[in-house]
């Protein structure tokens, strides 16, 4: 007696959550199945037929349609947004926060909460249709700083990307729930179609930067790209400021390396931000640059205390302290911040006081 | 077993025994949940449904199985199985039917599984003995009495938006006194019926 009731109590639980297991996935079969579903992309353009049940946002990249999305589809970052002229339900409440009352008129949802149950109707711009996937082969690795490094990717089959200064690609990574997308802006300059470098700051538990920093050379990289909607200014006379800090270097280098390719003579300024000498990188770059371009000019600022064996002659403090200390009032001017959210509202007030527009300001926030 | 009819123990298990102001059961979603009333009453329908279901499915097992084969130590761990499988397929049936109620709901849809009023319902009645009738009718008046709970603070909390309350009462902590009140209120029942 005394052992059996052991085990029956073991049998017929077990028993019980068999059944239940069971009767889950039969209502699964049922609840959860819409059957194919039609996909209609910009009225006819181009017609796709998908398994109703998955978000707009994977069936769009199931049929090679690559929306721009860097949470990689848990509602989060808003960047996913299309139009949906019919059959896309009501809008959510986990998309209201990222939607105006403008958008939730004209039809705009996010595409990774849209979830496919009947035929729909979408409109996609086409920047996006032209986005493609891309195959790489890492070609080197440099350690910028202790947590910081440059990942050159080189395209496979003499594949070209397109990309303006300033725009960015997403990394497909693994994880143990499926691939997962993650942005980084490319570092490279225009004039490289070939490749695509990449600054990565290592994430303590992040996926996207923990599957980076473990590449070796030649192995593979698949990412999509190019996304964002940065135009740099094409008049010559216009001074452009770059503003980052910590590890917001990337799309400046490309903007600041493509600018002086086409317009040698162009007036440019680089603020950088680190805390100590550890987190400087890309310094005597840039120094050598200034010698060839001389209306270029790089300031980097540390804004921790020095240690003691720690030597620096450049500016201290925050960086929004020297752009304010550098620049003078009322020139045009384009700026382009990248970097935490802390520094972009100090700088973006900064720019302010010196005359800049808001629409002359543009950035990237992480 | 009691001889209490079950229409009464509905009445009782509403107003009465109310499971939320009588035995403080199943708080932790009663508070995050009522700011507002249509989200309260999409959790309490759901709530009442769970309750009702689990009551009935948890008697059936606990009569039919759990006692002929002497596992009634067995009770809790089963109850919760149960309580935890079928709150899954109501998830699937209102995410196909009502999309929006599902994402009203958010994650305190998941967080009926535990809550305690689901399982305090189960183990009261097999503690008070109830018959199977009895044990719907306590299934189905524990659950309306906790979305009654959970709309009337849903009310009271939407209006108190207009209110000056002290700020360091705001949020939980009026929302706190404002149950202890409720509580209070509901005891003006007690005279009327009991069902221990």
């Amino acid at each position: 007696m005394g052992f059996s009731i052991y085990l029956y109590s073991v049998l017929s639980f077990t028993g019980l959550v068999i059944l239940l297991a069971a009767g889950l996935m039969i209502a699964e079969r049922f609840l959860i199945n819409y059957g194919v579903c039609k996909l209609d992309i910009n009225a006819g353009e181009k017609p796709l037929e998908v398994v109703g049940g998955q978000t707009l946002l994977s069936s769009l990249y199931a049929g090679e349609i690559f929306i721009p999305s860097a949470c990689g589809g848990k509602g989060s970052c808003g960047y996913c947004k299309i139009t949906v002229t019919s059959g896309g339900g009501p809008v959510l409440p986990t998309e209201t926060p990222y939607l105006t009352r403008k958008e939730v008129r004209s039809g705009v949802r996010l595409a990774c909460q849209v979830k496919i149950r009947e035929d729909i109707y979408v409109r996609i711009p086409e920047d996006f249709l032209n986005v493609k996937l891309f195959s790489s082969t890492v070609e080197s690795i440099l350690d910028l700083t202790h947590d910081i490094k440059e990942i050159r990717l080189k395209l496979d089959d003499s594949q070209e990307i397109s990309q303006r200064p300033g725009q960015y690609v997403q990394i497909q990574a693994p994880s143990p729930d499926g691939p997962v997308f993650r942005a980084y802006s490319i570092s490279s300059p225009a004039y490289e179609p070939t490749v695509v470098e990449l600054n990565v700051r290592l994430v303590p538990g992040g996926i996207g930067s923990t599957y980076l920093h473990n590449l070796n050379v030649d192995d593979k990289v698949a990412f999509t790209g190019p996304y964002g909607d940065f135009y740099l200014n094409e008049d010559p006379s216009v001074e452009i400021i770059c503003v980052g800090g910590g590890c917001g270097m990337a799309p400046m280098k490309n903007i600041i390396y493509s600018l002086y390719d086409r317009w040698p003579s162009r007036s440019c300024w680089l603020f950088f931000g680190c805390r100590t000498t550890e987190d400087i990188f890309y310094l005597e770059r840039f120094k050598e640059l200034e010698h060839r371009h001389p209306n270029f000019h790089v300031i980097y600022a540390l804004s921790d205390q020095l240690k003691p064996e720690e030597k620096w002659d450049g500016e201290t403090g925050f960086i929004h302290l020297a752009v304010d200390k550098y620049l003078e009032h009322g020139i045009p001017r384009q700026a382009f911040l990248c970097g935490p959210p802390l520094m972009i509202e100090a700088v973006t007030r900064v720019l302010g006081e010196k005359g800049l527009r808001p629409d002359e300001i543009f950035y990237d926030e992480f | 077993m009691s001889e209490t009819s079950a229409w009464v123990i509905l009445i009782a298990a509403i107003f009465t025994n109310n499971i939320l102001l009588t035995n403080f059961l199943g708080m932790c979603s009663f508070i995050a949940c009522s700011s507002q009333i249509k989200t309260s009453l999409g959790l309490g329908t759901a709530v009442v449904f769970v309750m009702i279901m689990t009551t009935i499915i948890n008697y059936i097992i606990y009569h039919f199985i759990l006692v002929p084969f002497h596992l009634g130590h067995l009770q809790f761990i089963v109850f919760i199985a149960v309580i935890a499988g079928f709150v899954q397929f109501v998830e699937m049936f209102v995410e196909r039917f009502s999309p929006k109620l599902y994402f009203a709901l958010g994650i305190f849809l998941p967080l009926i599984t535990v809550n305690c009023a689901i399982l305090g319902a189960s183990l009261f009645m097999i503690i008070r003995n109830y018959s199977f009738m009895q044990s719907i009718g306590f299934g189905m008046g524990a659950g309306i009495g906790w979305a009654l709970a959970i709309v009337l603070l849903a009310g009271l909390r939407q209006k108190m938006r207009y209110s000056h309350v002290p700020k360091c009462f705001e949020g939980v902590a009026i929302a706190m006194i404002v149950t202890g009140v409720l509580a209070m209120t509901f005891m003006g029942f007690a005279g009327m019926v009991s069902i221990q």
